[in-house]
């Protein structure tokens, strides 16, 4: 079962790194939103450690929803999902598959949209950089879920990559707002405990929407 | 030549003559809640704007968004393209009830808050449900196969419905300028009679236009259906 969802997850990667045209355009998305949020700013009126975790969480958002674009779009293309479906694989190892080349694909985006975030804003993370890596995992983890399960339906519809921000934005609020409730306590350097609850929260939603997607993915898929 | 179109007129015909009544209900409301209602001490004719809000959202939140999640449910299970076309209506009509509250409450806020906006829990969870809404609406209108689309609708409406108590955690917890509920509340009401049955009419007024919007929309549905079904044929 694993080998299956990792075969069809390999796939997926493979295909991406073979032309890196997604994973480049959705970093240099990345690197570009945070230079323009620089400029955006007036740095004397506005202290850099007051903008920088919605920065972040804005700037790993959109590079997100750019990312997730690629999973089903790249599937409609001389018909190869209908060969991914007539594969003797359940619908659920279908979903955990893409699912997973999905999470991969964000999270290599994020792990090169964060260095950068460290470098433009010169912060010192400190001991805070752990935590801050397990928030960007818990709230990718949920996020991606809904995004691997809206993108198979978008692929269906015309203008699909105008319809996925649509759809996801307002499931990717909620994770947001707790994401930036965790980071503001971590960037400016307060105990641990207080980012507790802000990550148990993420951790519920990561639950609950990887379940419901998992249970509705074969209803978006049957003929 | 006539076109046969099925079912769908006598419902048009039902849903008119309930929304119509629904209409003549709102406007007698207003008269009752401007004429024979007492005036609120501390707000003055501010106040007013409350027996349409109020019962506006009440639809929205208890009737019309539950009867979505429920419908797309069953469309799920049953795959009766029926329940699909009913869970688009509610659908539909719950927008225009998002949009009334969305309307009515800042015109509320301005006098009473000194702001038109405030991003307060209740107000941040409204405008999510009218994006969701949205969303749910153009994703329809990009799909033209109705089973498709019916499925597709389904799955993001049950994700909206799953959605909304994490909204509703995730806002809360700021502190808003929003009243609390009055009615529906652990202790006994703490409306003054006069005020409370202006209120109920206003429900029931509410619930009987959103009848009847559902039911107009529906039929509509049926004959455009009937129609495609005619121009496949």
């Amino acid at each position: 079962m694993l080998r299956l969802v990792l075969a069809i997850a390999g796939k997926d990667l493979r295909v991406e790194l073979r032309t890196r045209t997604s994973l480049l355009s959705a970093a240099v998305f990345a690197a570009l939103m945070l230079i323009v949020f620089n400029f955006a700013r007036d740095p004397t009126a506005v202290a850099t450690i007051d903008l920088a975790p919605s920065v972040l969480w804005v700037t790993v958002a959109f590079a997100s929803v750019v990312a997730m674009n690629r999973a089903f779009t790249v599937e409609r293309d001389n018909n190869a999902f209908d060969g991914l479906l007539l594969a003797p694989v359940s619908r659920e190892l279908i979903y955990l598959g893409k699912y997973l080349a999905n999470l991969l694909f964000v999270l290599l985006v994020e792990a090169i949209t964060l260095p950068l975030f460290i470098l433009f804003f010169n912060l010192d993370l400190g001991g805070a950089f752990p935590p801050l890596v397990l928030t960007l995992l818990l709230a990718t983890t949920g996020f991606v879920a809904v995004g691997t399960l809206f993108g198979a339906i978008v692929a269906r519809t015309r203008f699909a990559e105008l319809m996925l921000p649509v759809l996801l934005l307002p499931f990717m609020v909620p994770p947001l707002i707790y994401a930036v409730k965790v980071t503001v306590p971590l960037l400016s350097g307060r105990p641990l405990s207080e980012v507790i609850p802000g990550l148990t929260f993420l951790l519920v939603y990561d639950v609950v929407f990887l379940t419901l997607a998992l249970l509705l993915f074969p209803a978006v898929l049957d003929e | 030549m006539t076109l046969n179109l099925g079912p769908g007129h006598a419902v048009i015909r039902r849903g008119l003559v309930l929304t119509v009544l629904g209409l003549v209900g709102v406007a007698a409301l207003m008269v009752l809640a401007l004429a024979y209602t007492p005036v609120e001490a501390r707000q003055g004719l501010a106040q007013k704007i409350f027996y349409v809000h109020v019962p506006s959202a009440t639809v929205l939140l208890w009737i019309a968004m539950p009867l979505t999640g429920l419908l797309s449910m069953l469309y799920l299970w049953l795959r009766d393209l029926r329940f699909d076309r009913l869970a688009a209506a509610t659908a539909e009509v719950g927008t225009v009830f998002c949009l009334a509250v969305l309307a009515t409450g800042p015109i509320w806020a301005r006098p009473i808050w000194g702001t038109w906006w405030t991003w307060d829990g209740r107000l941040t969870l409204t405008l999510f449900l009218f994006f969701l809404l949205l969303g749910y609406h153009t994703l329809r209108a990009s799909l033209r196969d109705p089973v498709e689309r019916g499925r597709f609708s389904a799955v993001i409406s049950i994700m909206g419905v799953v959605l909304v108590p994490f909204i509703h955690l995730s806002v809360y917890l700021w502190r808003g300028l929003h009243p609390q509920p009055i009615i529906l509340k652990p202790s006994a009401p703490s409306l003054p009679p006069e005020m409370l049955r202006t209120l109920l009419v206003g429900f029931g007024v509410f619930i009987l236009l959103f009848a009847g919007m559902v039911t107009l929309r529906y039929g509509i549905q049926l004959v455009r259906d009937a129609r495609e079904a005619a121009d496949a044929a």
